[in-house]
Order: C-alpha cells, then sequence, then structure tokens
C-alpha cells in the first residue's frame, strides 16, 4: 500500500466498475457496502444510489475501496489492484459524495508482489518481535540460502579444469583434486557468507527492494534467518577449513601454494569486505575473473602436479571471465541500491548502454580466447568445444538492453548467463579429457 | 470428548463465502477510520476466517486495539459466476497471535488451496519469500448479517443474526 495523490486515486477509482464505501456504524462496527458510480465532477467521487438507511451522515469520516482481481481457474487469480481513499462524507438524495482527502493504492502491474512484499519486511520483523516469534526455515534451506550454495559451480568449474589439464598432462590424482575442490568449496562458501555481512553492514542488501534468486544477496540477514553473529563465525569456520587444507596441500605439495592461498583470501574477504571492498571500487569484475579462473585453475594444477602451468593459466581465462560476467549481470538489478549505499559497481558507474556493450566485448573476448587456444598452440584442439556456451551467452546479450529496468524480467537472462559459464567450462573440461584420450 | 461450534449463516452468504476469491475485511485504525483490505475469506462454518503475512501486519494491529470488523462481500467477478448476491458480515475478530506463525495457518491450507491452487507451488517454495509465509489467522465470529439478493444496493438488505449451534 502506497500513498496516492487524490486527482490520481479518484482517476484509477473510476474505471472500477464499484466501491466498497465504509463508516464506522454508532455500534462501533464498520459498515462496508458496494455502490457504483455516478458522474461527477473532478476532485469528486459520488457512488450510489444506496438504501437510506445505509448512508452514513453527513461529514461522517468514509473509506471507498476500489478492488480488482481476475480469476484464473485452475491457478486462482491475478491482475491484483486497489484504490483506497478517505474524507468526509456528504449525503444527498441517496447519494455518496466524497471529496478525498487522502488515497493509497497498489497495482502489482505497477509493484511486482515480491517488490511489495520486500518493501515491507521491516514490518514484517517488528511485528513479530513483538510477538516473540521469529522466522525460520529449515535447516536445509537455512543453509542453502546462506552459503547461496547453487553459485557453486563457480568453484567447481575452474577446479574440474585444473584437474582436467593435469589429467591430459597424465598426471591427474583424486585424492589430490578432491582436497582441491574441497577448499575451493570451503573458501567459496565462506566468501559467499562474509559478503553477505559486509552487504548487510554497507545497508546495500537492505535497501535492495528488487532481490532475484540470482541477485540482492541471500537476504537471510535482512529477514532475521540468520544473526550476523552467526553468519560472521561461519565465514570464520569455512575460511579456516579452506585455510587448513590449503596449509596441507601447500607443506606436502608445493609451498607456492600459499601464494595461491593468500591472493585468493585477500581477493575473496575484500571483495565486498573492508578495507579493500573492491565491489565498491568498480572492481569486482576483475577480481572474480582472477580468483575464480587463473587461481583455482592454476592453483589446482599446482597442487595436483606440483609445478606451475601457463597452459592452465590461458585455459582458465575464459572460465574467469564468464564468471565476472555472472557478478556483472546480476549487479543490474542491484543498482539503485548499490548507488545508493556507495557501492559504485561498474554497473553503477556505467550507463545501460555501456554496460550492455561490455558484456558483449567481455565474452567475446572469452570465446576468443577459446578460438585463439588452439590456433597459438597452447591448449588442444578439443577445447575449441567451449565455444558451444556461447549459445548461451548469445541468450543472455540479446535481451540485456530490453530488460535492462526489469530486475524480474532479468531472471531469465541471468539462468542464461550462469549457463553460459557453466557449459563453457564443462565444455572445455571435457575437451581436455577428451584430448587425453584420443 | 470435543464441542464443536456452529454458526448458521443465510445460505447464500455461505455460498459466497464458499466461493469468494476476494472480500473486503474492514477493521478500524487507532484514528477510528475505516480501512478495508481486500482478501481471500473461509468459512470453516463457524468463523469467516483470513490469513495474513506478518509483513502485512498492520491490519493484526488494528484488529488486537479494535476487535469490530465488517466483511464485504460485493465484487461479481470474485464470485466466479455463482448467482450473484451481495452481503457483509459484522463481527469480532481475533488474531490468533497466540499461534506459531510459521505453521499454524498451514491449518487453511485445504480451504486456500480450494481457492487458489496455485498456493501450493508457492508453498513449496516458500524459502524464497520466508516472511511472506510467517502469518497469523484472524477469526471473525460473525454478530449481523445483511444481504442484498441480486446484489442490490439501493434497496433495503435482509439482516440477520447468526444462530450460534452446538454440535458435539
Amino acid at each position: 500500500m502506497g500513498a496516492l495523490a487524490v486527482d490520481e486515486a479518484i482517476r484509477r477509482a473510476r474505471t472500477y466498475p464499484h466501491g466498497v464505501v465504509s463508516y464506522v456504524g454508532a455500534d462501533g462496527y464498520p459498515m462496508s457496502v458496494a455502490a457504483g458510480h455516478v458522474d461527477a465532477p473532478d476532485g469528486e467521487l459520488v457512488l450510489g444510489p444506496l438504501a437510506p438507511k445505509l448512508l452514513p451522515k453527513n461529514g461522517t469520516e468514509v473509506g471507498v475501496i476500489f478492488s480488482h482481481i481476475r480469476p484464473q481457474p485452475g491457478i486462482g487469480y491475478d491482475e491484483r489492484r486497489y484504490v483506497d481513499m478517505w474524507g468526509p462524507a456528504q449525503v444527498k438524495g441517496g447519494l455518496l459524495r466524497l471529496r478525498p482527502t487522502t488515497a493509497t493504492g497498489w497495482d502489482e502491474a505497477e509493484t511486482p508482489f515480491f517488490e511489495y512484499a520486500e518493501r515491507n519486511v521491516g514490518r514484517g520483523r517488528d511485528y513479530l518481535e513483538k510477538a516473540g516469534a521469529r522466522p525460520h526455515l529449515s535447516a536445509f534451506w537455512t543453509v542453502f540460502l546462506a552459503t547461496r550454495l547453487p553459485f557453486l559451480t563457480a568453484t567447481i568449474i575452474p577446479v574440474a579444469l585444473g584437474g582436467a589439464i593435469a589429467g591430459h598432462d597424465g598426471r591427474f590424482h583424486w585424492g589430490w583434486w578432491a582436497l582441491c575442490l574441497l577448499a575451493g568449496i570451503a573458501a567459496h562458501l565462506g566468501i559467499n557468507v562474509i559478503n553477505d555481512v559486509a552487504d548487510a553492514d554497507s545497508g546495500s542488501d537492505a535497501a535492495n527492494v528488487t532481490p532475484t534468486p540470482f541477485s540482492g544477496g541471500s537476504r537471510v540477514i535482512q529477514y532475521g534467518l540468520v544473526s550476523r553473529r552467526t553468519m560472521v563465525v561461519t565465514a570464520a569456520g569455512l575460511y579456516a577449513v579452506a585455510a587448513v587444507i590449503g596449509l596441507v596441500l601447500a607443506l606436502t605439495r608445493s609451498t607456492e601454494l600459499l601464494w595461491f592461498g593468500a591472493v585468493g583470501l585477500v581477493l575473496g574477504y575484500g571483495y565486498t569486505a573492508g578495507p579493500f571492498r573492491f565491489v565498491h571500487r568498480g572492481l569486482g569484475e576483475p577480481v572474480v575473473a582472477l580468483g575464480f579462473g587463473p587461481l583455482m585453475t592454476a592453483g589446482t594444477y599446482l597442487a595436483i602436479t606440483r609445478s606451475f602451468s601457463w597452459e592452465s593459466v590461458y585455459a582458465s581465462l575464459p572460465v574467469g571471465i564468464l564468471c565476472a560476467l555472472i557478478l556483472y549481470v546480476n549487479q543490474i538489478p542491484d543498482r539503485t541500491a548499490d548507488a545508493a549505499t556507495n557501492k559504485r559497481t561498474l554497473i553503477v558507474r556505467w550507463p545501460a548502454a555501456r554496460v550492455v556493450a561490455g558484456y558483449a566485448i567481455a565474452a567475446g573476448l572469452a570465446f576468443a580466447l577459446v578460438v585463439a587456444g588452439p590456433i597459438l598452440g597452447i591448449t588442444p584442439a578439443w577445447t575449441l568445444i567451449g565455444l558451444g556456451g556461447a549459445w548461451w551467452a548469445v541468450q543472455t546479450y540479446r535481451p540485456l538492453a530490453e530488460r535492462y529496468d526489469a530486475p524480474y524480467a532479468l531472471m531469465p537472462v541471468m539462468q542464461s548467463n550462469i549457463v553460459a559459464h557453466l557449459v563453457t567450462g564443462l565444455l572445455l573440461v571435457a575437451g581436455y579429457l577428451i584430448a587425453a584420450l584420443v | 470428548m470435543s464441542i464443536m461450534e456452529l454458526v448458521e449463516l443465510p445460505p447464500e452468504v455461505v455460498e459466497l463465502l464458499r466461493v469468494a476469491l476476494v472480500a473486503e475485511l474492514t477493521v478500524v485504525d487507532g484514528r477510528g477510520r475505516p480501512v478495508s483490505y481486500p482478501l481471500i475469506p473461509f468459512w470453516d462454518g463457524s468463523r469467516v476466517l483470513f490469513t495474513s503475512a506478518v509483513l502485512f501486519s498492520r491490519k493484526l494491529e488494528h484488529i488486537a486495539a479494535n476487535p469490530k470488523v465488517s466483511v464485504s462481500l460485493s465484487d461479481p467477478v470474485a464470485m466466479q459466476g455463482v448467482p450473484f448476491h451481495r452481503a457483509v458480515i459484522q463481527g469480532d475478530a481475533q488474531v490468533r497471535s497466540d499461534e506459531d506463525p510459521h505453521t499454524s495457518w498451514e491449518r487453511l491450507l485445504p480451504l486456500w488451496r480450494a481457492k487458489e491452487p496455485a498456493i501450493d507451488m508457492f508453498v513449496k517454495r516458500r524459502f524464497g519469500i520466508p516472511l511472506f509465509f510467517e502469518r497469523h489467522t484472524i477469526e471473525v465470529e460473525p454478530k449481523k448479517v445483511f444481504l442484498w439478493r441480486d446484489g442490490d444496493t439501493s434497496q433495503a438488505p435482509e439482516v440477520s443474526t447468526p444462530r450460534v449451534l452446538a454440535v458435539s
């Protein structure tokens, strides 16, 4: 329910076939009775005729609500909207004249239900607190949300690629690879959790009223599902797991891994958290490209083979760029809240046309690197199958400009962008495995 | 042995409550002003029931302060082709704030599902909008019923007082 200008409320009210007039009767109960419109001058509503005994006394404060739904058999209904207004009643000849003084309303075509609900989160939490209750979900869904588990593909792909390159070189080892994956997962989940804490502290997630499953953070802190303290402890625990595994790998495989681990932890922690706050400085994308590309792939290769490989660095660049593009596109619906809280991502800094062009250039670069690898003799020819992921990048790019200002319409675009990263990465892994076998 | 109270309303009103996708619940705010909310009404044979997410809790607070409410069944579109009448039920409302907002409203799901089958899909995905599924139930005990046959409110309504039956 948002405030409406009275003239606008009257204009809207006239599009409804009837309203429900309410007033408080002498017995203290509200009376609410439906009435149709009668022609009225500007700034006024005339409703009726109503049975004389149903009319309020002159000067009584009345409310009138005009509401609409469209039944959808087998589903329920849609097209929810209403206009609500109040003012003193003037009664004459069975008609009720109203010059509204205040008005509110909601139209889900203008404010989608999920945004409407999000705008009321503060009210909901206050109510629950007063009621002595707190919201909760099952442990599974709480962990699922708090850690943003589905985004783990961003870690699984580069670690798998590092393993595939090692396999192509005849040096794969399941045990070391599994430890790399475990360390990567723990670090990634820790990053996700600490980023939520940082976004809660900066206010950017709370200011975001159009979150989607792909953007706007996990919101477990905003919804009161998990306390900030629990999130901090969880992040610390996950970082500790990553650090311990990293130390084991460094001590048993290669001390150079300490550099990979240190850089990874700084980039991950500093993505949104202070003092670096890379994403606030418009550096989020290169940080993600580095962390979820060369750092993970070359680090995995190093841990498995005990040797550094420039090929693994090169092969991971498309994966890193496409991963950065996930963040890039997912920040589009967040940009108003980000701007309001001084989280100056590239999306906040750039106009829409440049953002869209930036996507095309970066995605184009990722797939150009896939093509150039075999031509330059860096990667096997079979890695060219990685180009298959370009189809989803095109599906992301094409509607991007048109849906730029519609957060919920961007959801399939964001999804297709994630699939572009996933498919490209899996095909590059497959390319290396095929090359190893043939 | 449990005692279940049944309340007799005019059959036309029961039928409106059975099919209505939307009713206007009018409450009285702290300034004595009527405020109406479009909500799905349910009838369990004793009370008119609504459920409200804590996100939209203002009505719950108004009712807690002043339980006198009315329920208007007025929109022919929302009555889905049932022979059309209009009705208003005045009554005393109670917010079941003593119940767990996480699960207590689920007892209304069979009635809710009958009117809005899509609710099952949303309930399955409640993790996506968790505060929407923290809800309290509003129970309205009918005190007086106004019925306009054929929906013509320019005519005086038939007014009745609900009869309370006790069934063991």
